[in-house]
């Protein structure tokens, strides 16, 4: 019941698969495209772990179907770095300031602090708390979270890191 | 975690989403952005054999000047409401509650005629325009009708709307003069549904008096709730002689369903939303004096 034909770009690739309707895009992602760095936590909208980009736009891939995905372009955790794997500004940040722990909801907030930054290269710290607030962490309590988006946000204004 | 099977259909005009809700009846339901509608699928709380996803349909979207009230298609994301310069600009109430719609990654991908078919009480959209006086666009293959927002909201997650109907888009009435808007939410995490909340718009005459008010409550009923006796007792009032924690209190004074759960009892419900309801009259009525 319910199969379609779907053709995403993933991270400049495409991948074309049939699927069944109620596939997610994140499962979509994770099994069909064998991109496992797109983590699930809550498979409901909550925590954020799944976000991706489409067409430039952080989203939660838990709350998209495949089907629904058709013909746009998606970037995942796996797009974010220099394809020689050198780490990303944001991805660097958080290594330097300890914005992970256990790293399972890490994606999530590069992809999603990606975009934010993309959109507001110089936001306030409450811009940056709020827009945190739709991803969830369990350990590190979000200062090293925070500190890693001000480095980034400090360095594109010449300021030395914290 | 997983929704179940379904079929799956993507229309491309409002003409060929009609007749697909018209043929396939109550089986159907219309995914638009899917910000509620797949949480719910994936947990199994709602169950449908067809989705009908009207995201492919360019004529659900656009934000444009209709006479004296502003018209959004249904299918324009939160987040382009969120950026509309003509939006901020004619309906600041609208503009103003879209922050707290959600986070950013929700209103992505989430729609204004989601959010108000969805007509979940604390959300903000309903509110607004409930508020406002909005005009609900619904077309059906038996032909379009317009729906005042005080006929829209019927229930809990519950709308005028029969099964094969469609909501459109949405008209907001551009309110002129003095006016002043104020959204005020507490919510245990920023984005979060609030506990309570309110939407207030205030027109003011040349001498400083109350022409007219709107208070939509956010997250006080099973629908959406418009605080009409506080209004109307407000109206003629010269504003700097109006108590904001009165209005408040009067404003909830005749709920008769505020949620009770284990985030809140509903006496605290109330108490949060008079204060809610007395910081946004504050806003809202010296953006109206002083502009």
């Amino acid at each position: 019941m319910g199969e379609t034909t779907v053709n995403v770009t993933v991270n400049g690739r495409s991948c074309e698969a049939v699927v069944e309707a109620r596939l997610t895009l994140a499962d979509f992602l994770r099994e069909t495209c064998h991109l496992t760095g797109t983590h699930l936590g809550c498979e409901h909208g909550v925590c954020g772990a799944c976000t991706v980009l489409v067409d430039g736009a952080a989203v939660r891939s838990c709350l998209m179907f495949a089907v629904q995905a058709g013909g746009t372009e998606v970037t995942t955790i796996e797009g974010i770095a220099a394809p020689d794997g050198e780490l990303s500004t944001v991805q660097a940040a958080f290594r330097d300031c300890h914005g992970l722990q256990c790293g399972y909801c890490t994606p999530g907030f590069i992809v999603s602090v990606t975009a934010f930054l993309e959109d507001n290269p110089s936001p306030t710290d409450q811009e940056i708390r709020e827009a945190l607030s739709g991803n969830l962490c369990r350990c590190t309590g979000y200062q090293g979270i925070l500190n890693a988006v001000h480095q980034v946000t400090g360095a594109a204004r010449g300021e030395e890191p914290a | 975690m997983k929704p179940a099977p379904f079929e799956y259909h993507a229309p491309t005009t409002i003409a060929d989403a009609a007749g697909l809700l018209a043929d396939l009846g109550d089986g159907a339901k219309v995914l638009a952005g899917g910000q509620s509608l797949i949480p719910m699928l994936a947990l199994r709380l709602a169950v449908f054999d067809h989705l009908v996803d009207v995201g492919r349909i360019a004529e659900l979207h656009g934000i444009e000047r209709r006479g004296d009230a502003l018209w959004v298609g249904a299918g324009t994301t939160e987040a382009a409401v969120g950026a509309s310069v003509e939006v901020a600009s004619s309906v600041p109430l609208l503009a103003k509650a879209t922050p707290f719609v959600g986070h950013f990654q929700i209103r992505n991908r989430g729609t204004l005629g989601g959010s108000i078919a969805h007509a979940d009480p604390a959300a903000e959209y309903p509110a607004v325009a409930l508020a406002l006086d909005a005009s609900m666009d619904v077309v059906s293959s038996r032909g379009s009708r317009t729906i005042a927002a005080r006929d829209f909201f019927d229930g809990l997650w519950s709308t005028s709307m029969e099964t094969d109907e469609l909501l459109a888009g949405v008209s907001f009435p551009i309110w002129g003069g003095r006016c002043g808007f104020a959204v005020e939410e507490f919510a245990r995490r920023y984005g979060d549904f609030a506990l309570a909340g309110v939407a207030v718009a205030i027109e003011l005459d040349g001498d400083d008096r109350v022409r007219r008010s709107a208070l939509g409550l956010i997250g006080m009923g099973s629908t959406p709730e418009r605080a009409v006796t506080t209004e109307a007792q407000l109206a003629g009032q010269p504003v700097t002689e109006v108590d904001a924690e009165e209005v408040g209190r009067s404003a909830v004074a005749g709920l008769e369903a505020v949620p009770s759960d284990l985030h809140g009892s509903a006496d605290y419900r109330r108490q949060l939303g008079a204060a809610m309801v007395a910081r946004a009259w504050r806003t809202a009525s010296a953006e109206a004096r002083h502009g």
